[in-house]
């Protein structure tokens, strides 16, 4: 019975041990970014005083989810690639690349709004996918490291998107802003402010909230589906942890690293999307990249869960739109804020690990505890089949 | 015995007196007591997880005890670290060995401890000088300039032991000495402690095969739970006096044996071969047939290809040539998965390098090699975590696996606990072929009872059984039929029910042939 009582207890104990990290993490970051600016001359408490409230207004809160969006796809993607062990450092080839792709196809095609704007993601997904499915290919087939691979299609895809948009629209007039031809109202992602306005007071300063923050949603839903609850997303989990007794088990190794790839690629995809289809209309010089790095950063943050990624996204978002009031006021340099998150993520990685060998050394006290338990009692009574209703859900 | 028991009247070599050692939640060492005499072999046996390395750990430094007293020869000590142990003359030989392979025999003896001459040089000739006396006085025969690389497990175990005598050990403790050891290196192992016993060197032994223990120790202390539950001298003892103090009730005793073969071929293999992972063909030819309701034994010194065997029948290796046919049909062009739809289970030989998840909670250990059917998912699709949960609830009932509940990490489980998972995840899915490779490897006589007693179960209701082991009573036990594995050939066929261990021994060190081919020229 003692067995059956200590079995309660991690639940909320992991709930615990598994905010702690995050919790952690942000107020050690905090701590060395105050010494950081403390020796620069500057006065910690001010700043981050004019951070938070100006980083709450309302049209602040929307630049955020939009910073964030881009960076949770491509954190998703990122995590794909991290639950079998396989580092898909070429997100950010795959999302430059299928930006580009995807606007010039949107540029081209009347359709139907619905459509069209499927179409246009769909060109990106696949892009994206084809791209990481090169170094998936070459990893089965001639056993090149991912890391390598990716790092060298990033280059190439740079280079390709230079070419394209200065070969392929070559366009007589003199301005250095090259861009691909502007995408027709129906290939346009409609904005949500409507529906934000319902709850809150109108949306200012020209602020738009982009309406590609659904499909990140969607995506992290189906990444969480697709991890814990279906078969495929098992053997990918089991490759990672332990890619032997995944292959004893049936999983074919060479399968998984290509299924892996094409999905991690395809989410990729997605990335640039929501400024091309939301912001800008085209692909031009403006657009941001980067953001396939700061995936691997957000990923790493979010332990690769989506929820945890989610927060990390919003983190690294609010960050980065709370960082220029910095130098509006002259309180701070704004680059501050990759210190900070330069620590955050150091600070993530020490704290998981610390966490993790906690819970270990828990589950291995309650399990030993079972044992010397069901010990001073015949076996058969110890082990009873009492059906319990436990519905937690799969980490 | 080497020497009189006469001399427990004088002051014992060591003394541990009401050793209490506390893990948060768990009592590892209950005020445990042991004396031992100056000179003798001690063994100390016990169940997994009853205690013996943690005691063993606070005997030579690792841990501090958390109550209780440690007296050598008299004078009580306090061990901070292994080098405390060690200037105290108590030295530790590891059950894993911690060689540098790419160093000779020499280098690793002296490695940490190196005499040094002029200028800081190590002086080698005075470092083989003294190793060399070591071993010629110990008659521990070793190769001192030999790459340890080359060396095989019995050869490394005595370089073990001579590092440990090279820095001035007089107490020797030996971590499940022979685990890694066939038979005839047991024998030599043996050989060598009574020479050391005879020059003085005291010997904490620990071990959980009883009849090893009682042919080598001089006393015997059991540890059941954490407490010290007996300590007896090996002629006042049965084998089965020792399991039943050492498990705390009595064992089930084998059934009589009588055949259950059926007609119906399982497993055919036929003139198979493979080729390991540097190219080598290290599987030659192989045929067998295993039928149902039949325990077929291959029997084998590890690395004989046994490996590349289960593998290439698993589909994880492709075979070089030949066929495997399961119940009548050809499988060898199916995929793992194929194969494990199709009713093999699988016991690895090593279940954490290809049976675990060792970071995953116990539910999808359970359903590792079983996910794609009900009731881990449905449609061999959608996971069902709470159909599944259930599933093991029931397995680890049925199999008495010692767990606080489906969602603890694999890793938490003590390793017989792990095996009784493994094992009861394979058997709850009613498999037709069930391939075990080394079932009861490192786990105690209780859960070691508890898995023979499944097999010969399930053998009874059909199940077709590959059993490839290196354990000998294990083999002649459990098998209908025994087959010998030899560098890649099957070698011999056996009868279980007249073969002994000692012939079967011979058979897989490539004793007996030898002696055959000589016989026959």
């Amino acid at each position: 019975m003692n067995a059956r009582s200590s079995h309660r207890l991690p639940a909320h104990r992991r709930l615990t041990l598994a905010l702690a990290a995050p919790v952690a993490a942000l107020i050690l970051s905090l701590a060395v970014a105050s010494i950081a600016l403390v020796l620069s001359g500057s006065n910690p408490f001010p700043a981050y005083g004019r951070m938070f409230s100006y980083g709450f207004e309302l049209e602040t809160l929307v630049d955020m989810v939009n910073r964030a969006t881009p960076l949770y796809l491509s954190a998703v993607a990122v995590a794909i690639g991290f639950r079998m062990n396989l580092f898909n450092i070429g997100v950010e080839g795959q999302y430059i690349l299928a930006s580009i792709i995807a606007a010039q196809v949107a540029a081209e095609l009347s359709l139907p709004a619905p459509l069209h704007l499927t179409v246009i993601i769909l060109v990106g997904m696949a892009t994206g996918s084809v791209w990481a499915l090169i170094a998936g290919v070459l990893k089965v087939t001639r056993g090149i490291h991912e890391v390598i691979s990716t790092i060298m299609l990033n280059a190439i895809s740079i280079s390709l998107v230079v070419a394209m948009l200065f070969r392929q629209w070559d366009v007589p007039d003199e301005s250095l802003n090259q861009e691909t031809a502007e995408i027709p109202p129906s290939g346009r992602m409609p904005d949500l402010n409507g529906f934000v306005e319902l709850f809150t007071r109108e949306i200012g300063k020209g602020r738009v909230l982009w309406g590609f923050v659904i499909v990140a949603i969607i995506i992290g839903i189906l990444y969480w589906i697709y991890v814990a609850r279906t078969r495929p997303g098992y053997d990918l989990r089991a490759s990672g942890i332990n890619p032997l007794a995944a292959e004893a088990s049936g999983v074919s190794p060479k399968r998984t690293i290509i299924v892996a790839m094409a999905l991690s690629g395809a989410v990729g995809g997605l990335v640039g999307l929501p400024e091309v289809l939301g912001r800008d209309y085209a692909y031009g010089l403006q657009f941001t990249q980067n953001l396939g790095f700061a995936g691997i950063a957000v990923a790493l943050l979010g332990q690769n869960h989506p929820g945890g990624i989610a927060i990390g996204a919003l983190v690294f978002g609010f960050l980065d739109s709370a960082a220029p009031i910095l130098d509006v006021h002259g309180d701070a340099p704004q680059e501050i804020v990759e210190i900070m998150k330069g620590i955050i993520i150091f600070a993530a990685v020490i704290t998981y690990v610390v966490v993790q060998r906690r819970r270990q050394d828990e589950e291995a006290r309650a399990a030993s505890l079972a044992m010397a338990s069901s010990d001073s009692e015949p076996p058969p009574e110890t082990t009873s089949n009492t059906p319990e209703s436990d519905t937690r859900p799969a980490t | 015995m080497p020497q009189e028991v006469g001399r427990n009247a004088m002051t014992p070599a060591l003394s541990l007196e009401n050793i209490t050692k506390r893990f948060p939640g768990v009592l590892a060492n209950d005020r445990v007591n042991l004396t031992v005499a100056e000179g003798e072999i001690h063994a100390i046996c016990g169940e997994n997880g009853a205690g013996k390395s943690t005691l063993m750990n606070v005997l030579y430094g690792m841990l501090p005890a958390d109550e209780g007293r440690i007296v050598v020869r008299g004078d009580e000590v306090h061990f901070r670290s292994p080098r405390d142990a060690l200037a105290a003359g108590i030295g530790m030989v590891h059950q894993h060995f911690m060689l540098a392979d790419n160093l000779t025999v020499l280098e690793n003896i002296i490695l940490g401890a190196e005499p040094t001459g002029r200028g800081g040089r190590i002086d080698f000739a005075d470092a083989r000088r003294r190793v060399a006396e070591l071993s010629d006085a110990y008659g521990l025969d070793v190769h001192l300039d030999e790459p340890v690389e080359n060396l095989g497990v019995g050869e490394r175990q005595r370089v073990e032991i001579i590092k440990v005598l090279y820095r001035g050990a007089r107490i020797l403790i030996l971590d499940e000495p022979t685990s890694v050891l066939v038979p005839h290196e047991v024998e030599e192992l043996f050989r060598n402690m009574r020479d050391m016993c005879a020059r003085g060197e005291t010997i904490v032994f620990i071990d959980h095969k009883l009849d090893e223990v009682l042919e080598i120790a001089d006393t015997i202390t059991v540890l059941r739970a954490g407490r010290t539950v007996a300590t007896v001298k090996p002629d006042e003892v049965s084998p089965r006096d020792l399991a039943e103090l050492m498990v705390g009730s009595e064992l089930p005793t084998p059934e009589a044996r009588t055949t259950t073969a059926q007609e119906t071929v399982s497993l055919e293999v036929q003139d198979l071969s493979v080729l390991d992972d540097d190219e080598r063909e290290v599987v030659k030819g192989i045929s067998l047939e295993v039928r149902r309701g039949e325990i077929v034994g291959m029997a084998g010194v590890e690395g004989n290809g046994q490996v590349e065997f289960v593998e290439a029948l698993l589909g994880i290796r492709e075979p070089l040539q030949g066929r495997v046919l399961l119940e009548g049909a050809d499988i060898n062009e199916w995929t793992v998965r194929q194969r494990r739809e199709a009713g093999i289970g699988y016991i690895p030989e090593d279940r954490h390098r290809r049976g675990l998840l060792l970071p995953a909670p116990l539910w999808e250990n359970a359903m590792c090699g079983h996910q794609g059917k009900e009731p881990y998912s449905r449609r061999g699709f959608w996971l069902t975590p709470k159909a599944a949960r259930e599933r093991t609830r029931e397995l680890i009932a049925a199999f008495d696996v010692r767990t606080p509940g489906p969602d603890v990490a694999a890793h938490a489980l003590s390793g017989g606990n792990q095996q009784k998972l493994i094992i009861g995840r394979e058997m709850i899915m009613t498999p037709n072929l069930l391939i075990a490779a080394h079932p009861t490897r490192g786990i105690d006589v209780g859960a070691q009872a508890a898995v023979w007693e499944t097999l010969h179960r399930a053998r009874e209701q059909g199940l077709a059984v590959l059993l490839v082991s290196a354990d000998l009573d294990e083999l002649i036990g459990l098998s209908d039929r025994l087959l010998v594995i030899f560098r890649g050939r099957i070698s011999a066929a056996l009868d279980p029910a007249t073969v002994t261990p000692r012939e079967l021994g011979a058979h897989m060190t490539g004793a007996a042939g030898e002696v055959e081919e000589m016989q026959h020229a």
